[in-house]
């Protein structure tokens, strides 16, 4: 176990140092870096200084080797429009959307498992073509189109929720709901697909011949072989929760990272953008992780 | 000597099945009419797509007072919501099939690749996929557009990019499982080559699942697409696609709601024809499954 | 009338199938007695795991229906019961256990914990059903039982998996245990160790054993009396000794007449010894990692000659046909055939090796490309090979070799899954012909099939082999139908070839003791014959049991 992990985590800090490469090639490829530091309308002399007082003009190896430097200090620099360390800000606004994909995906995991299963067990049933439609029309629904309609009926017309901010529970109601279709309607197709070929395998016919209760078989003896084609659907939608839920965030006015990173790149904040990636990545290995440990723990045949 | 009986023409074969799954019916029918308009509705269009009209600004839809053009109503400076419609799908359309075609067919290269050479080639592909795996695409959508300039051709080539590990991985694995298969080995034996073996029964084996995929994908990347045109860092005017076309319309959500409110739903109507499909797909593709949508089909024997 | 435990009246149970209604089970009628060995005797779709099925309620419905008749078990009918009280009954007065136990027992649970539920969901309490489920371990004979209880299914080996099906079963004493097809996918010797444990369970019990079985040999072992069924209805019913000494049903006659190994022993074959070997194998071994699969094995295969191959899973078997096709390479060793060493050929030289030596695969299922219809996998042949046969001679060609192995030439449109069984492994055959080989291995070919059909599979080889003077390397683990077609045996174990010789002195007069072993647990379709063998076998068993290594 002990060597997967170790395993896990260097194939991670791989990918995590190819991203770094290629963000700074990148970011040098495109010409004139200041362009992606500086606003676009800067004067000539305040690009010149930038690149004096930044190093900019000196060899491209030397640059990386710097960059390369301070992110292992995990010096992202100062962001430039709100004169704070990077780091400072990102770590602000991650908190918010760790809870917001947190709270989301456990919403979704529990209604999609258990409403995947139900119709599962009755396969073809009103309830199944019930939700398979429903599933069907949530996973094609784009979020920010159901973002601005549910804004337009419920916060406008109906005037029942706010707009934005995250003040009470009636602010969460709105983006969780949004964020929640999507992953519900694509996670709720795979349960019900894998729990209906586990019914229909021989050790759910053993149980019913020891006498085991219809509920214990669909959620004791069917599910946990079920979970495993699932879980790898909940993590790749968390990964992209976590990643910030750009639409929505920014739609809602959400202080998540999502929202700090549409707004950085509109500024042209670039320091604040990559630590941003940096936290993210962590996020999203440290995830990876727990989704490899979720297998091992659902299926004692798999051992790393 | 009995002589062989000749298979059916795949079309006949290929409508008979759709006329056993309704939804994809539907869905099938939707998509033709969508690709013909793209290609030519705008030929036609290109005109009422563009030219302002002051005077039949935000003109409401579901009326034919303006003219059937207008049928859908008009947008903030009075220009065929219908007519942009359309001239929006081609860019839609375009961008997501170049992206998807691009990603499946360097994806499927590499797989093949990947699952049929030493050890060390394959691990450095899958490194590489790897790499663009562990982090969600429309990140690195953003990120990489944020970079470069944001143009059709950068979106293109970032949504290819993202997508080509998914068809890598399917096809590897794929590769991996069926080499191992019974009939692989039955064809070795019968002195087969490297190129017979792939060509005939891997890859007859894997470009099902991964048209279907791809079918999948395709409504993945029209999402992408739209999210990262609705954000402001997709497609820039005066250039449109639909996910642009619902970031116009919504500061008029309530005076005008069907600005948003089409192009949103031509998403949709979309996505659904295309994940309907695949369903069907998933079914019609493969031999073994294939009877259940031959229901009513004469059996010959 | 207290003996009477389950009767079954007039039992139809329907499918409804694309195809329309498929009657499954058509006015069955049968009864088991406490005490009682029941075998319900019949090949795949005669209806035998429906007739169980519907005993325990696991007919799902859709697709199936009972239509009719009833199953009266204690006097009263299951079928009139409210689904709760119909529940309680499995597991606890009517038990089942299966074929394929790896299938059977849920992956993720451990084997102690599955073994406790089937007492726990009847209101045992929890404490009281892990310390029963630890003594039914112990009863069963799995060693070191303490332990094993929180192992999982995948950590145990096939035998062991079956024999905690049993102990599964065992624990709520039921009064009927339904065994389907229990020791299908075992080895001999393992079949005939569960089921002298089913047997020493039911003196014990006294419970009812329901026991469905396609093979005749389990039927003489084991039953008291059988019921015969065809196509989903009973043809006959009888004491086991009668019916197969008097059958009185056409079905039942064909059955026990294609049953293998009664024909005489064949005499020594007519090879003059000056004939010159096809194949001449010496020292042939095979390691993957530290585990060595083959070990030094060494023999001939003359030209025309079936040789079989005979030993249990893990005997190295087919590690040895696989390396002799290439299909993967030996750690050591020389397979010479016409002057040439195998396993140093070009790959020019291989290409042309590949159309003398052919082989047909154990499931047609898997050695047949799903998405290729009849027509192209036999003519994939010429295409390899197009010096075989001109492109406009195939359509020819592929009718003919259809017809040879009795298949329909209007069927070659047709894709591998629209066929049976039986006729999947004669198209397999087909293409194995195609290429007009020297010499065809047949690794398991006939075991995935009915008895019925593994007798014409074997005619149509014969008469090829008479024919077209085809010589076979013939796997198996079955030892009758090695008996009627080898010329000569090769048992094989643990990788290392114990014990060569024609089919009539291994047969006759085995000098090793693992070959004594394996004859002795194989089963013989007579029950007047069985019963004096299993005599034999008892003191050969405990023989191996006390010195394992004798058998070495």
């Amino acid at each position: 176990m002990k060597a997967f992990i170790g395993k896990r985590a260097i194939s991670s800090v791989i990918s995590l140092v190819g991203l770094i490469i290629m963000v700074f090639f990148l970011s040098r490829l495109t010409g004139d870096p200041t362009a992606l530091y500086l606003p676009l309308d800067a004067s000539i002399e305040s690009r010149e200084l930038f690149r004096e007082l930044h190093g900019l003009n000196d060899s491209i190896w030397l640059q990386f080797w710097n960059y390369v430097q301070d992110i292992a200090r995990l010096d992202f620099g100062d962001s430039i429009r709100r004169s704070r360390p990077a780091l400072e800000v990102v770590l602000e606004a991650f908190p918010w959307t760790l809870l917001l994909a947190f709270i989301t995906m456990i919403l979704v995991t529990f209604f999609a498992v258990l409403i995947g299963s139900l119709a599962a067990f009755r396969a073809g049933g009103v309830f199944d073509r019930f939700t398979s439609t429903f599933s069907l029309i949530g996973s094609s629904a784009p979020d920010f189109w159901v973002a601005i309609v549910a804004i337009v009926i419920f916060a406008v017309q109906l005037r029942w929720l706010p707009t934005s901010g995250t003040g009470t529970i009636w602010h969460w109601i709105l983006p969780i709901t949004v964020l929640f279709i999507r992953p519900f309607g694509l996670i709720l197709q795979v349960v019900r697909g894998s729990m209906i070929s586990v019914l229909s395998s021989a050790y759910i016919k053993t149980a019913r011949a020891k006498g085991v209760k219809t509920r214990p078989i669909i959620f004791v003896h069917a599910l946990r072989n079920a979970m495993l084609p699932v879980i790898t659907v909940i993590g790749d939608q968390a990964a992209a929760m976590l990643n910030g839920a750009v639409v929505v965030e920014t739609i809602f006015g959400f202080p998540g990272i999502g929202k700090l990173m549409i707004d950085s790149i509109l500024q042209r904040d670039f320091t604040v953008i990559l630590a941003a990636i940096m936290v993210t990545a962590l996020a999203i290995f440290i995830m990876n992780l727990l989704i490899d440990l979720a297998y091992t723990l659902l299926d004692p045949r798999i051992r790393y | 000597m009995p002589e062989i009986a000749e298979p059916r023409p795949l079309l006949v074969q290929i409508y008979r099945m759709l006329m056993a799954d309704k939804f994809a019916l539907c869905g099938v029918i939707f998509l033709i009419i969508l690709a013909v308009s793209a290609i030519f509705g705008p030929i036609f269009l290109e005109d009422a797509a563009t030219r302002p009209n002051l005077r039949g600004r935000n003109a409401p839809p579901l009326s034919m007072e303006n003219g059937w053009v207008n049928f859908l109503g008009t947008d903030s400076v009075g220009r065929s919501m219908l007519a942009r419609i359309l001239v929006a799908s081609r860019n839609t359309l375009q961008i997501s099939f170049i992206s998807v075609f691009v990603a499946l067919s360097i994806g499927c290269a590499l797989g093949l690749i990947a699952g049929y050479s030493t050890p060390r080639t394959s691990n450095l592909i899958l490194r590489g996929a790897d790499i663009i795996m562990s982090f969600p695409s429309l990140l690195l959508a953003v990120i990489v557009l944020y970079m470069l300039e944001p143009s059709i051709f950068n979106l293109v080539l970032v949504l290819a990019i993202t997508r080509v590990p998914v068809y890598l991985r399917t096809t590897r694995a794929e590769v991996l499982e069926v080499r191992e298969r019974m009939f692989v080995q039955a064809a070795v034996v019968m002195g087969a080559s490297k190129r017979r073996i792939i060509l005939r029964h891997i890859l007859p084996m894997v470009i099902p699942t991964l048209i279907t995929i791809a079918t999948l994908d395709f409504a993945f990347v029209m999402l992408a697409e739209s999210s990262l045109s609705f954000l402001g860092i997709g497609i820039q005017p005066p250039d449109i696609t639909w996910g642009l076309m619902v970031a116009q319309g919504r500061p008029y959500l309530v005076q005008a709601w069907w600005l948003a409110f089409w192009p949103g739903l031509a998403i949709i109507l979309t996505t659904m024809s295309l994940n309907l499909l695949s369903i069907w797909m998933r079914t019609a593709l493969d031999p073994v499954q294939r009877w259940r949508l031959e229901i009513g089909r004469k059996t010959n024997d | 009338m207290t003996n009477r435990l389950l009767e079954v009246n007039n039992l139809s149970v329907e499918f409804h199938t694309v195809q329309g209604r498929v009657h499954a089970v058509r006015d069955v009628s049968f009864h088991l007695d406490r005490g009682e060995t029941l075998a319900i005797l019949g090949e795949s779709g005669s209806g035998k795991s429906v007739s169980a099925s519907a005993i325990m309620n696991l007919i799902d419905t859709p697709p199936g229906y009972i239509t009719e008749g009833s199953i009266k078990y204690d006097g009263q009918n299951l079928l009139d019961l409210p689904r709760d009280e119909r529940r309680q009954i499995n597991g606890r007065k009517i038990a089942m256990i299966f074929q394929d136990p790896l299938a059977h027992l849920n992956p993720v649970y451990k084997v102690g914990w599955q073994i406790s539920e089937a007492m726990r969901v009847h209101g045992v309490p929890n404490a009281k059903a892990d310390a029963r489920a630890l003594d039914l371990m112990h009863r069963v004979g799995i060693p070191d039982a303490e332990a094993k209880m929180n192992a999982y299914p995948h950590q145990f080996s096939g035998g062991q998996r079956q024999r905690i099906m049993i102990a599964m079963a065992l624990g709520m004493k039921p009064d009927i245990l339904i065994a389907d097809e229990p020791t299908t996918a075992l080895d001999v010797t393992v079949q005939a160790q569960i089921l002298s444990l089913l047997e020493e369970l039911q003196e014990e019990t006294g419970m009812g054993l329901l026991l469905i079985t396609h093979d005749l040999g389990v039927v003489a072992e084991t039953a008291d009396r059988v019921v015969v069924m065809n196509k989903g209805e009973i043809v006959e019913t009888g004491t086991a000794a009668s019916v197969y000494k008097d059958p009185q049903n056409d079905y039942t006659k064909r059955l026990i007449a294609a049953a293998p190994g009664k024909a005489p022993l064949k005499s020594v074959p007519d090879i003059t010894p000056e004939d010159e070997p096809l194949l001449q194998v010496q020292h042939l071994s095979k390691r993957y990692g530290a585990v060595e699969a083959l070990t030094d094995a060494s023999f001939h295969v003359m030209p025309g000659e079936v040789v079989a191959v005979v030993g249990e899973s893990g005997s190295g078997k087919s590690t040895l046909a696989k390396t002799l096709l290439r299909l993967q390479e030996p750690s050591g060793g020389t397979a010479m055939y016409k002057g040439r060493d195998l396993f140093s050929l070009t790959e020019r030289e291989l290409y042309d090796m590949r159309r003398d030596i052919q082989m047909v695969f154990q499931d047609p299922t898997q050695s047949l490309n799903p998405r290729m219809t009849i027509y192209q996998i036999i003519s994939e042949a010429w295409a390899i090979h197009p010096e075989i046969l001109p492109k406009d001679a195939w359509r020819a060609r592929v009718s003919e070799l259809l017809t040879k192995v009795g298949l329909l030439p209007e069927h070659a449109h047709r894709y591998p899954h629209q066929f049976s069984g039986g006729q999947r492994q004669r198209i397999a055959i087909a293409r194995a012909l195609a290429l007009e080989p020297k010499m065809i291995v047949c690794d398991e070919a006939v075991s995935a099939l009915d008895v019925s059909i593994q007798a014409q599979v074997i005619a149509l080889l014969n008469d090829l082999r008479d024919t077209m003077n085809i010589s076979f390397m013939f796997i198996a683990h079955d030892l009758p139908v090695v008996r009627d077609f080898a010329d000569r045996v090769i048992v094989m174990q643990a990788g290392r070839i114990v014990e060569t010789g024609d089919t009539e002195t291994i047969f006759a007069h085995p000098v090793q003791t693992y070959t004594k072993a394996l004859l002795a647990a194989s089963l013989e379709p007579d029950p007047e014959v069985q019963a004096l063998r299993r005599a034999e076998r008892k003191t050969l068993l405990m023989d191996i049991q006390a010195d394992p290594d004798a058998a070495r």
